[in-house]
């Protein structure tokens, strides 16, 4: 089964299990991962569940959407390398993602 | 201490959030979820939504896997109603007569929808639209071309309406009052989603007082008080809901349009809190009590409530309140409670097209914004509000302005 690496701002390292077509945001809050809120429950519309998508994996994920780039525009630390977790979609190709999550969510 | 037990009434998107967030910071004794349905807590927000129009199924609803609780020691009691609490013995009684003990009691008993006490209204066809099953029960009446009328043109009913016509039936909304949406928003956003209900072809009727349902074993029309009537092979009425607070009556529990909690989500019994639908707590942002039917809500005051049943009371409750409704290709992002504006702001066009923002504005403030595919009005208009200072109208209406340089 793929994995996902969840780092959080104190450094706490999370790796967790994920079925291909679940969203990153989805196995965070299974799994309890401090630091992914996911108020609206993956429906794009809070921003809560941000991140920061390790460099080597970036260029890996679909483009996102507009509304997704106006939200991360938005959050307290936008970053070249920023998501919202629950519109990653896992593959085969992104087993072994890492992602980073921020210090506003902390 | 291992023998204390949590209870929680109401496997809800509180019970989810709770329970988990309880056994992690360092609750050592039982927790049990008590819920009346048959599922571990879902999502209830896609039910008018991707789970009606079929995109979604129930295992795509849970808020978490039973793996989760399973980790955590989170006991469930499903398919099971609570009918009575005892509070001098600090139990709850099944309505089998079983009884549990608590040393911490929740409730997160959620909504009940308004029921119209109709000729007709028990007619097969005729559902409410709350909970899985009812989605289920609506099912079958649905398809192509088939007439479905909506009892109520609030944003459950307009989901709804979204949904069905997607699904290629004829649709029409009854609105009792002058305006759908009136209880919930001004009248701009009212106008405007009715012109683009009106676009994506469903009938709005305003003014329209529903006054019985006929039809021989299963609905086939709706009759107004006007006299009009209107086929239907599917009736959905969505005319609001009312905190369940019966429990919390019954027991003696301080209510006030919902059960009063402080705000550390204590009710007026220190071994028992309350979060989400069911209560009313004071707003330190609008400095009224007020009771939300929404989700951040709900998992907000969990979050506080597991913190206070761990006897942490460092972090009080003050989330600005937020909403959201998708309907056709419109992402409606609601930040704030708009009720007492004096003004209202339009960055955007509101006339034409589907992108626009409406700020509400007191004494030169904005208390709170509705945005239309405008995601960063919503960002932005959330931390407008929080600061609560004078804003530059000229400039929060032209959209050349950046919203960021507002702040």
């Amino acid at each position: 089964m793929p994995v996902v690496k969840f780092v959080e701002f104190d450094g706490t390292e999370h790796e967790v299990n994920i079925e291909n077509g679940q969203s990153v945001m989805k196995v965070a809050v299974d799994n309890m991962v401090d630091g992914i809120v996911a108020e609206c429950g993956g429906c794009c519309s809070c921003a809560t569940c941000h991140c920061y998508v390790d460099d080597a994996w970036f260029a890996k994920l679909a483009e996102p959407e507009e509304t997704e780039k106006d939200m991360i525009d938005c959050t307290a630390e936008p970053k070249e390398t920023s998501r919202l977790s629950c519109q990653i979609v896992m593959s085969d190709e992104l087993d072994g993602l890492v992602v980073h999550l921020p210090e506003s969510q902390f | 201490m291992k023998n204390e037990k949590c209870i929680i009434i109401g496997a809800s998107h509180v019970a989810a959030q709770l329970a988990p967030m309880l056994r992690q910071q360092g609750w050592q004794g039982s927790i049990t979820v008590i819920g009346d349905e048959y599922f571990l807590p879902y999502h209830r927000p896609p039910l008018s939504k991707a789970f009606l129009a079929g995109d979604k199924n129930t295992e795509g609803l849970l808020i978490r896997t039973p793996a989760n609780y399973k980790r955590a020691k989170v006991k469930f009691l499903l398919g099971t109603r609570v009918s009575r609490i005892d509070r001098e013995l600090k139990r709850v009684v099944l309505d089998d007569g079983e009884s549990f003990q608590y040393t911490k009691l929740v409730l997160s008993t959620g909504s009940n929808v308004r029921r119209l006490p109709l000729p007709g209204i028990d007619l097969k066809g005729v559902n409410y639209l709350r909970s899985i099953a009812d989605i289920e029960e609506i099912r079958p009446f649905t398809g192509e071309n088939k007439a479905a009328v909506i009892i109520g043109g609030g944003y459950i009913g307009l989901e709804t309406a979204a949904v069905l016509r997607k699904l290629g039936m004829k649709v029409t909304v009854l609105e009792a009052s002058s305006r759908i949406l009136e209880r919930v928003t001004t009248e701009q956003i009212s106008s405007f989603y009715t012109r683009v209900h009106k676009e994506e072809g469903v009938n709005i009727v305003t003014n329209a007082m529903t006054v019985r349902l006929e039809g021989d074993k299963k609905v086939e029309r709706v009759v107004c008080a006007d006299g009009k009537t209107f086929d239907a092979d599917l009736v959905v009425v969505g005319v609001g809901v009312s905190p369940a607070t019966e429990l919390a009556e019954e027991a003696g529990l301080k209510i006030d349009n919902g059960v009063v909690v402080d705000e550390y989500c204590r009710t007026s019994d220190k071994n028992i809190f309350a979060a989400g639908d069911c209560t009313s707590h004071h707003n330190f942002i609008y400095d009224r009590r007020i009771r939300l039917e929404s989700v951040p809500n709900a998992t907000d005051q969990a979050t506080v409530a597991a913190k206070g049943i761990n006897g942490d009371f460092k972090h009080p409750y003050n989330a600005l309140p937020w909403f959201w409704s998708d309907q056709y290709d419109i992402k409606l992002q609601i930040a704030g409670l708009s009720a007492g504006a004096d003004e209202v702001i339009i960055r955007g066009n509101i006339t034409s097209g589907r992108n626009f923002a409406a700020f509400h504005l007191k004494e030169g403030k904005v208390i709170a914004v509705d945005s239309i595919n405008k995601a960063k009005e919503f960002m932005i208009g959330k931390k407008l509000i929080l600061e609560g200072k004078l804003v530059d109208k000229l400039k929060l209406a032209d959209e050349k302005v950046e919203m960021k340089d507002l702040l």
